[in-house]
């Protein structure tokens, strides 16, 4: 052995031994999952603790006559019952939204959806406050209601926002209607309407994101502690943003912030859900400042899948224009967005429609105009971003699914119109038109990767020959291949452009090194099941070289985390992460000239390698960051201050954006109309990969909950507005049974100005996944003149097709 | 999700569980595996006031073949069903449709006389039970009874067991050695109840049909026997139009709910190709 290879495998192997970036390091926090040891807040077990349960409306629209509590309040064990009278002279009966609106607390003097909170019943225990629930008594006037939102602004609609219905004015500008929050609009509308005017070819179809729900496992749920004493709450609770929610609890209670602990402990899935603040999070509070007696609220599934953020409902007609080649000219939007009864949805102050300006996609389109009108109905409040950023779900299956349709109205291959019309590598930093700035992207190279991979050509000769046997009458199946092609937008945000309340959506981290090499650091973020403890460990193990078992990432407590804005959006890698990587590299810069002054060199007679500064030219002599950090703390450097620790906040300069090619084989049964995914093949570019099997984790839940949402999964009304279905009996989660297999794969196209090329990954399955089963489904029928199929995909629906198209006389 | 408060009794005997349901009156309800009652009751939709346990009777379990019948004893579980030698043997189709309800874990524990008590149409054995011909041993305060499963269900939720009776076993007639049958059930995913099914039981004799039994699952307010769609493929060969006429005539008895699962017309249709389906399995596995 040479001393080269010598001196190459000694690296190797220290290399290996940090676990650093790119290995596939095994997640620290599943010891604990695994083993049914994770500690949840309903675990939190406090003594003289006191637990809250919700008086509900069974209405969708009702005027509320009088509610009297005392048979309730006779029930032994029950301690007190808070309605809006309680809370209107402390000013809490209503409450902030993220979106500029307000939410009521408690139903005051109307109710707006089914289930909505009227009363909070606090009890000795869980069992007697649901008993005592059924105990209070509450007359109502039903009102008509308003269940479809195209019904919303007719002249005739019955007011739902009394309380703000003389305020033509809305956080985001003029209101049309009293059912009106809003209308945003970007994009050149003159210069869009003269190409469509003078288009070769144009399609319109009216594109529908039903709506869903982000359905974590764990539900929302809180404990409030108020210390009478010392004046002190403290809030443990479901909160994907921490941080956010102790400057609300401030600002709505009037306790001084610092005299207010938020902690988040392991949480159970977030998905959107976790982010906003909910009417029992406040009523937990209230009740403990009124009682001084620990209290606790934990919803049950119904009330989280009907009354706790939704995701979707946005109905878009989507328009393209294009020369007969095939070359997109233009593309036009309408959004009518569904909010339910309050604005509720969970987007940076200034984007009422979050970035659904994203819609152009990954394609180069010269000209857009986008315009969303959002409006109240008697549904529950929301729209969250459900396992993406903000409606960018909804942005990419407008344009994935547009595309499919103005290449069936071409003629064209699906996917060749798509690389006829990609944002060219050279092109990046690309400018839209609609006014995105995208980072990074080498499209054609993962589209012919991905094309290559699952045998586009031979699945499409396939799928012809089965086209004409199911002509002949010798198959009752049909064969679908799904397509899309995601730009993602992630990592919000900038300052000039994203704040939540007037705070910048910066991230943080804070690293200290202790005198012996190991480390505690702590983030502005909060993992939900995304596997932070691992990750961070690892970018800090390779920026620093200290063994990423040897530290320990800690998130959730508001008291010893720096201030961040949370987990969402896929924004913990992109801002969070790299405020990491800074910090950690801070670290580093005092670590050289702690080390230089060990060597008694200059400090540019040092250079770093993998866990030590070494003196150029003689490899022998060095100093790991071990013995670094002892040094730190017990011989720093004449005039240096002792220690070894730094923080950052990061403002990021730009969003990410992530993309990805994603191809699906369907077969679906004609008769019965169930869907078979024969296969699915994800191809995702998020920049410098961290854990490669942490991203294969995150595309594997991605991809699961796409498939959910495009193939059953709904928050459906009756007339009457009573919510279907909200429970797991209806509500489509997918078993493993159901679940189709991935298979993964990637390109990598860093981020150029994120510190360590990172662009986030998370969300990018269920962003690209949701067009790609719906394409599928479309495609498989399209032969048949199908037209556009909406979503969900369940089995009844489809059937519903096939009956439409007079394909089950034969069966 | 939280139930109403009650009391727990669990005897050691039927004629304990009987003294006990004829004291504590109507607010009073058999627990069996609970997997349809106490989501019930975590829904707040029954309320009993009292629970008796029919876990700590030892009697109400197993499977024996008694002449040309099986016995199995209500507590008997689904997983016990499933692992049946003797099911296996004289009347697959049991063991083929156990292992379609809900889950491993709920199979553990969901119990063979429960899932055909209750009357819930959703419940998959019951339309088994009427196309075999099964008859249902009851223990009430004036004694036994046998209840035929054709004649034993009148509604969602009704059932002709009076308060204060205990479903204690089923026998069901061994069907001729070399029948053929098959379980069809649609659902949206592994646990969902049916959004259609259907048993059918069938001998063949020289290519041609002697005898056929057709049950159908969720499709009506109660379990349906399709006798008239059976009748009308006995003497035929199970030619494409006696199916058709079959289909047709289960159909035509369907009344089924819309629901999340789809609208009544596509439960009725699916209803249909189920028969369908289970009748080209059943013909597969026919010896004769």
């Amino acid at each position: 052995m040479n001393d080269q290879t010598k001196i190459d495998q000694d690296r190797a192997e220290r290399t290996e031994k940090l676990q650093g970036m790119g290995c596939k390091r095994k997640r620290v926090e599943d010891i604990r999952f695994t083993q049914g040891k994770g500690s949840y807040v309903d675990d939190l077990k406090l003594p003289g603790m006191l637990f809250g349960d919700f008086v509900r409306s069974p209405h969708a629209h009702a005027r509320i006559k009088s509610i009297d509590t005392s048979r309730a309040k006779a029930l032994p064990g029950v301690i007190a019952v808070l309605t809006a009278a309680d809370l209107k002279p402390l000013g809490l009966h209503y409450m902030p939204t993220l979106a500029g609106d307000v939410q009521a607390v408690l139903a005051e003097e109307k109710v707006l959806f089914q289930n909505q909170e009227v009363a909070f019943v606090i009890a000795e225990d869980r069992y007697i406050a649901s008993d005592a629930t059924e105990l209070v008594d509450v007359e109502y006037e039903a009102l008509p209601c308003i269940v479809d939102p195209f019904k919303s602004m007719l002249p005739d609609a019955p007011i739902l926002r009394e309380d703000i219905q003389d305020k033509m004015t809305g956080a985001h500008g003029p209101r049309k209607h009293p059912n009106h929050i809003f209308e945003w609009m970007i994009g050149d509308k003159e210069a869009t309407d003269a190409v469509f005017a003078n288009a070769d070819v144009t399609i319109k179809e009216m594109l529908v994101d039903h709506r869903t729900h982000p359905s974590p496992l764990e539900t929302c749920q809180s404990v409030a502690s108020f210390d009478k004493v010392k004046g002190e709450l403290t809030l443990w609770g479901t909160f994907q943003a921490p941080h956010v929610i102790r400057t609300v609890v401030s600002l709505i209670s009037g306790l001084p912030e610092h005299k207010i602990h938020v902690i988040a402990p392991d949480i159970g899935g977030g998905f959107g859900n976790k982010v906003g603040a909910y009417a029992g999070y406040v009523c937990s509070v209230v009740g403990s400042i009124v009682l001084g007696v620990p209290v606790k609220w934990v919803e049950d599934r119904m009330e989280n899948l009907s009354t706790t953020s939704f995701a979707r409902d946005y109905h878009m007609t989507t328009e393209l224009a294009a020369t007969k080649e095939g070359k997109i000219q233009a593309m036009r939007v309408h959004v009518l967005a569904d909010h339910g009864a309050f604005d509720a949805c969970a987007d940076p102050s200034k984007w009422p429609a979050g970035f659904m300006n994203i819609c152009t996609g990954s394609y180069d389109i010269p000209v857009a105009h986008l315009a969303v009108d959002g409006v109240y109905t008697n549904k529950a409040s929301g729209g969250v971003a459900y396992r993406c950023s903000f409606r960018v779900t909804e942005a990419v299956f407008a344009i994935e699914r547009a595309v499919e349709v103005l290449a069936q109205k071409l003629g064209m291959d699906a996917a060749e119109l798509r690389i006829k019309n990609f944002i060219k590598a050279e092109q990046f930093p690309y400018q839209s038109a609609l006014g995105w700035e995208y980072d990074s992207g080498d499209y054609h190279t993962a589209m012919k990767k991905a094309m290559d991979t699952i045998g586009y050509k031979e699945l499409r000769e396939e799928q012809a020959k089965k086209r004409e046997a199911f002509k002949r009458g010798e198959t009752r199946e049909l064969m679908g291949i799904g397509i899309s092609f995601f730009t993602e937008i992630v990592g919000a945000g900038p300052a000039k452009n994203c704040d939540i309340l007037g705070i910048a959506m910066f991230d943080s981290a804070e690293i200290r090194i202790h005198p012996t090499g190991s480390v505690i650091a702590r983030m502005g973020t909060k993992s939900q099941g995304q596997g932070h403890e691992t990750t961070y460990a690892q970018i800090i193990a390779t920026e620093i070289g200290i063994p990423a078992d040897d530290i320990m990432i800690e998130e959730g407590n508001t008291d010893t985390a720096p201030y961040g804005l949370g987990t969402y959006g896929s924004r913990s890698t992109p801002v969070a992460g790299a405020a990491t990587a800074v910090a950690a590299r801070k670290i580093k810069a005092k670590a050289q000239m702690i080390a230089a002054h060990m060597l008694e060199v200059h400090e540019g007679d040092l250079e770093w390698d993998v866990d030590r500064f070494r003196v150029k030219g003689l490899p022998e002599k060095f100093k790991t960051m071990k013995e670094i950090a002892w040094a730190a703390y017990n011989s720093p450097p004449p005039n240096m201050e002792p220690g070894l620790e730094a923080v950052n906040y990061y403002e990021p300069p730009n969003m990410t954006y992530p993309f990805g090619a994603y191809f699906c084989v369907m077969d679906i049964d004609v008769d019965t109309g169930v869907a078979k995914t024969r296969r699915f093949y994800a191809l995702d570019d998020c920049g410098t990969r961290i854990n490669p099997m942490i991203i294969e984790g995150q595309v594997h839940g991605g991809l699961t909950e796409a498939f959910a949402c495009a193939m059953g999964q709904e928050i459906r009304y009756d007339e009457q507005g009573n919510v279907m279905g909200a429970s797991f009996m209806d509500f489509f989660l997918p078993t493993a049974v159901e679940t189709p297999n991935w298979e993964t794969d990637h390109t990598v196209t860093p981020s150029p100005h994120h510190p360590i090329g990172a662009k986030g990954v998370g969300e990018s399955p269920h962003v690209g996944g949701v067009p790609c089963f719906s394409n599928a489904v479309n495609d498989a029928y399209a032969f048949l003149g199908a037209g556009h199929i909406q979503m969900p995909h369940d089995a009844w629906r489809l059937w519903k097709v096939g009956e439409k198209l007079g394909l089950h006389a034969s069966a | 999700m939280i139930p109403g408060t009650f009391d727990y009794y669990r005897p050691q005997t039927v004629d304990d569980a009987v003294g006990l349901l004829s004291k504590l009156g109507e607010e009073a309800s058999v627990l069996a595996g609970g997997h349809s009652l106490i989501p019930l009751m975590k829904t707040r939709f029954a309320s009993p006031h009292h629970l008796v346990d029919l876990s700590g009777i030892g009697d109400l379990k197993g499977i024996s073949v008694e002449g040309d019948d099986i016995v199995i004893g209500a507590m008997t579980t689904q997983f016990e069903l499933i692992a049946s030698e003797e099911l296996e043997r004289h009347i697959p189709i049991i063991a083929e449709t156990s292992r379609l309800i809900a889950d491993p874990q709920i199979r553990y524990k969901g119990t063979f006389g429960g899932n055909v008590a209750n009357g819930d149409p959703g419940n998959d054995m019951p339309a088994v039970m009427m196309c075999l011909g099964a008859s249902y041993s009851v223990s009430g305060p004036d004694g036994n009874r046998d209840i035929a499963a054709r004649d034993f269900y009148q509604g969602a939720y009704f059932t002709a067991l009076e308060h204060g009776e205990i479903l204690t076993a089923v026998r069901i007639p061994i069907p001729a050695p070399g029948h053929g049958s098959a379980y069809e059930k649609l659902k949206r995913k592994v646990g969902d109840y049916a959004t259609a099914a259907a048993a059918v039981v069938i001998t063949m004799a020289g290519g041609t049909c002697t005898s056929a039994s057709i049950g159908l699952t969720n499709v009506s307010e109660t379990p349906l026997w399709a006798s008239d769609a059976a009748a009308l493929l006995v003497g035929s060969s199970l030619d494409k139009a006696s199916v058709d006429a079959a289909v047709a005539a289960a159909e035509a008895i369907t009344n089924p709910a819309s629901d999340m699962r789809g609208p009544a017309e596509y439960r009725t249709k699916m209803a249909g190709i189920m028969v369908r389906r289970a009748l080209e399995r059943a013909k597969s596995r026919a010896k004769g």
